[in-house]
């Protein structure tokens, strides 16, 4: 039995150490042949001139999920903090289950609301020709990772021990100034981490923001169509030709979003670690 | 395991230059070698071809038109494969086309557009964004939608190609697939896009050209101006292997019409 149960273990390492193995591979060609800084901080890309620097799409990645998280943190952060503190139970069984419910929606269908609700909403305010922006990925970001910041955070905030908060009121604080004041740094690694779970979530998503952000490698801007690092790969995949640069290059963009993620992951688990020890 | 293998080998050389053999006769191999674009019409003639002489091999590369002439003319390949005319120099050194099919790039505009008539060259300033507005176009006063493809997209160099803007366009958005274009410019009354005539539905309006729709009649006349050759090219003076001549041949024939329709091309005899 022990044995099986190791096996599988090593079967999770085992990909990991592939995956890992064959982007390094197939990413470096690109890079050495475009050169590590024309590839990262050229500011076109157009595999038809053999033009492939990342800058605009690396950009559009972070302010995309900069952007998210200034939106998501808040709205999650104060649901949190009312689910765990403030909610009368009845309010709480009904929202608990609607944010895990928001959790499971595939990616997709946030894209196909995105697109089809988002998006002509936005081409009429903002009165643009097309309405697909970095603005709608943003918001659509900011929805898809508020079940992970929400319910992260609620479990570090309720993890905060009693005699903290009834310590406080017992001080003459109101509820407000305990939540905020006592309870919420108490929990801080926790919410931490939250917060970098969704950077880690937002970072990677491709299906959703594809179908709502354009997909043109311009410089970001908010109300410009804009390409992500994952949306990248995923649109000029199809037609690139087997082995030619432009492919080599697809691959490098997913070495780079690769480092990107392993960055975030490691923050995470220094977080997490700084909350065991604490 | 060393021995088998290499036995093994040695059967497969020793087969394989009988088959070469036999190939002169009514088998053999032909090498066809140029245009990307034309990926789906060859896939759908050698498809047919395999059908009817199964004892040839169709081997397609897809690494662009220019380099298909120069392989013919080298001869590193035995059928160039070209997706726009062959250039006088390329004739000088013996090139000969053969076209095999047309190919027709509709520009698609939303249904509720009232600008359905195009010049190709407000078209060249539609899509390098010199006009930017409908109004400027006697439509409606709203900023134009640009759809097009990804960089890598047959349909994308072949429109940026004939309408002489490679590299120039200004996309509002990009999409991945021809459907997605269609599907986005039907829902956007801003929008205009670019389409393969044969993917062209009735979601969606196709502009007229200089006052020519585009059809299958209009782009087999030449009126429609959007629409590039497909050429099989030959060396003058080179014989063809039997198996290179009965592909061509197979590949100008009447019969190959439904498999060129099919894979959304216009037969052009």
């Amino acid at each position: 039995m022990q044995i099986l149960f190791t096996l599988c273990g090593l079967i999770a390492v085992g990909f990991v150490l592939l995956i890992t193995i064959y982007l390094v591979i197939s990413g470096i060609p690109a890079i050495r042949k475009v050169g590590l800084a024309n590839f990262l901080f050229g500011k076109t890309w157009a595999a038809g001139q053999d033009q492939y620097g990342i800058l605009p799409l690396i950009l559009t990645s972070i302010y995309g999920t900069a952007g998210a998280i200034a939106i998501g943190v808040p709205i999650g952060f104060f649901t949190a903090v009312f689910l765990a503190k403030a909610a009368p139970k009845k309010v709480a069984d009904i929202l608990r289950p609607t944010v895990s419910l928001l959790a499971g929606i595939p990616s997709v269908v946030y894209g196909l609301v995105g697109m089809c609700v988002l998006v002509p909403a936005l081409r009429n305010w903002l009165d643009l020709p097309a309405g697909d922006s970095l603005l709608a990925a943003i918001l659509v970001l900011a929805v898809m990772i508020l079940p992970s910041i929400i319910s992260l955070s609620e479990t570090a905030l309720e993890a905060v021990p009693k005699e903290y908060e009834e310590a406080s009121l017992a001080l003459g604080a109101t509820k407000l100034e305990t939540y905020f004041r006592v309870s919420a740094p108490a929990a801080k690694s926790g919410i931490a981490a939250a917060v970098v779970l969704g950077i880690g979530r937002a970072i990677g998503e491709a299906m959703a923001i594809m179908m709502v952000a354009g997909n043109v490698a311009n410089m970001p801007a908010l109300t410009r169509s804009v390409r992500f690092l994952t949306t990248g790969i995923s649109i000029e995949l199809n037609y690139s030709q087997d082995g030619s640069l432009q492919r080599q290059a697809l691959f490098s963009i997913g070495l780079v979003l690769f480092l990107f993620i392993m960055l975030i992951n490691a923050f995470l688990n220094l977080v997490l670690k700084r909350e065991k020890e604490a | 395991m060393k021995k088998v293998v290499s036995l093994a080998l040695i059967a497969a050389l020793g087969f394989s230059v009988l088959a070469g053999c036999s190939g002169n006769q009514k088998g053999g191999t032909v090498n066809t070698d140029g245009s990307t674009s034309m990926a789906d019409v060859m896939g759908a003639l050698t498809e047919a071809f395999k059908e009817k002489e199964p004892d040839i091999t169709v081997n397609y590369s897809g690494t662009g038109s220019g380099s298909g002439i120069s392989g013919v003319l080298d001869g590193t390949c035995d059928i160039g494969l070209s997706s726009r005319e062959l250039k006088p120099e390329e004739m000088e050194q013996g090139a000969v086309a053969h076209v095999v099919a047309l190919d027709g790039v509709a520009v698609v505009v939303n249904p509720q557009n009232a600008v359905t008539d195009l010049t190709a060259e407000q078209i060249a300033d539609i899509f390098t964004g010199k006009i930017s507005n409908w109004s400027e176009l006697g439509g409606a006063d709203a900023p134009i939608a640009v759809y097009g493809r990804e960089d890598g997209s047959g349909t994308r160099s072949a429109f940026e190609e004939i309408v002489g803007v490679e590299g120039a366009c200004v996309y509002t958005n990009e999409y991945g697939s021809t459907g997605d274009v269609i599907g986005n410019v039907a829902s956007n009354e801003n929008a205009i896009g670019y389409a393969s005539l044969s993917a062209v539905d009735s979601s969606v309006a196709a502009a007229k050209i200089n006052g020519v729709a585009p059809s299958e009649a209009t782009v087999k006349d030449g009126s429609y101006t959007i629409q590039r050759p497909f050429v099989m090219v030959t060396k003058e003076g080179v014989e063809l292997s039997a198996a290179a001549q009965a592909f061509l041949d197979f590949a100008s024939s009447e019969e190959a019409a439904e498999y060129i329709t099919a894979a959304g091309a216009v037969y052009p005899n």
